[in-house]
């Protein structure tokens, strides 16, 4: 049965058309991403809820987040040091992940007695209530014989000695990060009432060299930066990257056959295919939240539009023709219009129809142009790149109300949401010397900070939350 | 060097003068038989480099008119624009064999998927006025690199003037 299901998958592969390989394919980024499993889940009657503009309420709320704890020292795949070092590396990630996100005031392992196993779920109230500590983060990490991991969150108030939420999950060795990431995100939502984010991948364009010759590969990583990895290599310009909802493909413009050309990059087989075989240019791919189709951009005779392809290939749907340059595009979460930048009004401006391309209307009508509009995962909120003389990020309502200019940069664009919808990732550039680096901004204008990445940074991109 | 003058010429003329669209230019008459190209101080790297139709022989035959330049967000073909591409059409006329691709180029100061349509625009503005020059669709070739091969680095109006530009590159 097993040899059977593998045979079709690869008969499936080797029908695909337009199978195009290329020379600056990584050939050791080809990853596999399973879903965490979910062992357990448990919730107490209380809920302490937190709105986006109701920050003050907990920005002084006190995490403890000590060592979780494992039953038994055990080797690991996952680090050198085994289980329980593994147990001090995952409430690192967690207490990162929440103190970089700039709400509450996580204390982390590095700083607290370490709790024993026993007391993961029967905390030791007086050990935390005499550090001024409100809410108490504790967990605890399993090694299998299989090698896979078991992680238990527990989050705890500690003034009402009380367990607000518990989860675990079942991870191979080598996804103990998502686990941590898990966690966090557990913690996040619980006392913030919003929806999760910590456990995503961002897609990006990692950029080296002079500015006259800069050298453009597509990377990927975790949220947090970590778990980097080099998709290509360099030789030809790869830009503006998209990952798949499901994760498994990556749309993105590359150079390599000397024209610009979107290919949809497969992270498990490592192979990549065109996304239309149009000899005219393509670029700004773009997926739908279901990933069955793929917006792109291709310019006829010097103009731009803007089409529509099912993911797995076949017939383009043209989507816009104004003489003007329509370019871009990103959907509405719920999948029913999109929200794209067209030059036709003599500037760039923001305009939204339909997904049939019925509808077209402006909605942007401040002073100033308006580019690279991204619908959030909320559906409330457009974010777009303001240029009114220097380029910042902003948002307004999805009819062009209510804009609020979130950065004060000389070049900063591009955003991307979060998966929740409550911080936007951008690219900014420093004057002069070009070098990019990736920021990130929450809705509130609050919190800029910059993510750490091994080199230059542009075009960003980010993921939906891992399942 | 002589190429660098030329194209801060070009600047200076387009900052300071209004650019105002002539009217179409005649059809230029056909080009004499005197072949020689006007000599060219750059380093010739070799007699394959410098054979007509290549490159090298190109870039030193136009001396600068290779490029032509553009407003911000624009992709008119200006006075100068034409001046320039007349002399990339005579040459085509002569070198009956040449091929070459129109690069469409953006400055900085746009973002990336824009730029890479304002390119494409700029490319296509000269290539369909040298098609209107008399060169054949077929031996004319676009490519837009957007934002992405600046040819001056920068931040200032100067160095973004000379990135707004459309540069014709032989296919050799």
């Amino acid at each position: 049965m097993m040899r059977n299901l593998l045979f079709l998958a690869l008969f499936t592969a080797l029908a695909t058309p337009a199978a195009a390989q290329n020379s600056d394919l990584d050939p050791s980024a080809i990853r596999r991403q399973a879903p965490a499993e979910t062992v357990f889940q448990g919730q107490a009657d209380e809920v302490l809820t937190g709105t986006v503009t109701d920050d003050s309420a907990w920005q002084d709320l006190g995490i403890a987040i000590p060592a979780f704890a494992t039953d038994r020292e055990q080797p690991t795949a996952a680090n050198a040091g085994g289980t329980a070092a593994l147990g001090n590396e995952l409430a690192r990630v967690v207490f990162n992940d929440l103190r970089n996100n700039g709400l509450f005031r996580p204390v982390g392992p590095d700083s607290l007695p370490r709790p024993t196993y026993a007391q993961i779920t029967a905390p030791a109230w007086s050990t935390w209530q005499g550090r001024s500590a409100e809410m108490l983060v504790q967990g605890y990490v399993r090694a299998a014989a299989d090698g896979r991991l078991t992680v238990g969150c527990y989050l705890y108030d500690v003034a009402l000695q009380n367990e607000l939420v518990r989860e675990g999950w079942v991870v191979a060795a080598s996804e103990w990060r998502r686990a941590a990431h898990k966690c966090a995100d557990l913690v996040y939502s619980r006392l913030s009432g919003e929806s999760p984010f910590f456990d995503s991948r961002i897609a990006y364009i990692a950029e080296t060299g002079p500015k006259e010759n800069r050298i453009k590969r597509l990377a990927i990583m975790d949220s947090d930066g970590a778990n980097h990895r080099f998709i290509t290599n360099g030789q030809s310009t790869a830009l503006t990257p998209r990952y798949s909802p499901d994760y498994s493909k990556i749309a993105y413009l590359s150079y390599t056959d000397g024209n610009p050309r979107i290919y949809v990059y497969d992270i498990a087989t490592g192979r990549q295919t065109l996304v239309t075989e149009s000899s005219n240019p393509t670029f700004a791919p773009r997926w739908s939240p279901d990933g069955r189709s793929i917006l792109y951009s291709m310019a006829i005779g010097g103009n731009t539009d803007i089409y529509l392809v099912p993911a797995t290939g076949g017939n383009s749907r043209r989507l816009t023709d104004s003489p003007g340059i329509d370019v871009g595009g990103s959907f509405s979460p719920d999948g029913r219009q999109i929200v794209f930048e067209s030059d036709r009004s003599g500037t760039q401006q923001v305009y939204v129809m339909n997904t049939d391309g019925t509808g077209q209307r402006r909605i942007s009508f401040h002073s100033g142009r308006a580019g690279t509009p991204e619908w959030s995962p909320r559906g409330d909120q457009i974010a777009f790149t303001y240029i009114a003389g220097d380029f910042n990020i902003a948002v307004m309502s999805p009819e062009g109300r209510n804009l609020r200019v979130l950065t004060r940069g000389w070049q900063d664009e591009a955003p991307t949401w979060a998966p929740n919808g409550r911080i936007i990732q951008f690219f900014r550039t420093e004057r002069n010397s070009g070098e990019t680096s990736i920021w990130q901004v929450d809705l509130t204008g609050e919190n800029e900070r910059r993510l750490a990445t091994p080199v230059g940074a542009s075009d960003p991109a980010w993921g939906p939350v891992l399942p | 060097m002589k190429r660098f003058v030329i194209a801060l010429t070009l600047t200076s003329a387009l900052a300071l003068g209004a650019c105002k669209k002539d009217p179409p230019a005649v059809i230029p008459p056909a080009p004499r038989d005197v072949s020689t190209p006007t000599p060219s101080p750059a380093p010739a790297p070799g007699p394959q480099a410098n054979q007509p139709g290549s490159q090298g022989h190109f870039s030193a035959a136009m001396a600068g008119a290779d490029t032509i330049f553009f407003d911000t967000d624009g992709y008119d073909i200006d006075s100068e624009d034409m001046a320039a591409l007349r002399r990339q059409a005579e040459y085509l006329t002569q070198y009956t064999s040449a091929r070459a691709t129109v690069e469409g180029h953006a400055d900085e100061r746009g973002t990336r998927d824009y730029n890479l349509a304002l390119g494409e625009r700029r490319a296509n503005a000269a290539r369909n006025y040298l098609v209107s020059l008399g060169v054949a669709e077929s031996r004319l070739r676009t490519i837009s690199h957007g934002e992405e091969r600046p040819a001056a680095n920068g931040s200032n109006e100067a160095a973004w003037a000379r990135n707004r530009r459309a540069v014709t590159v032989m296919i050799n």
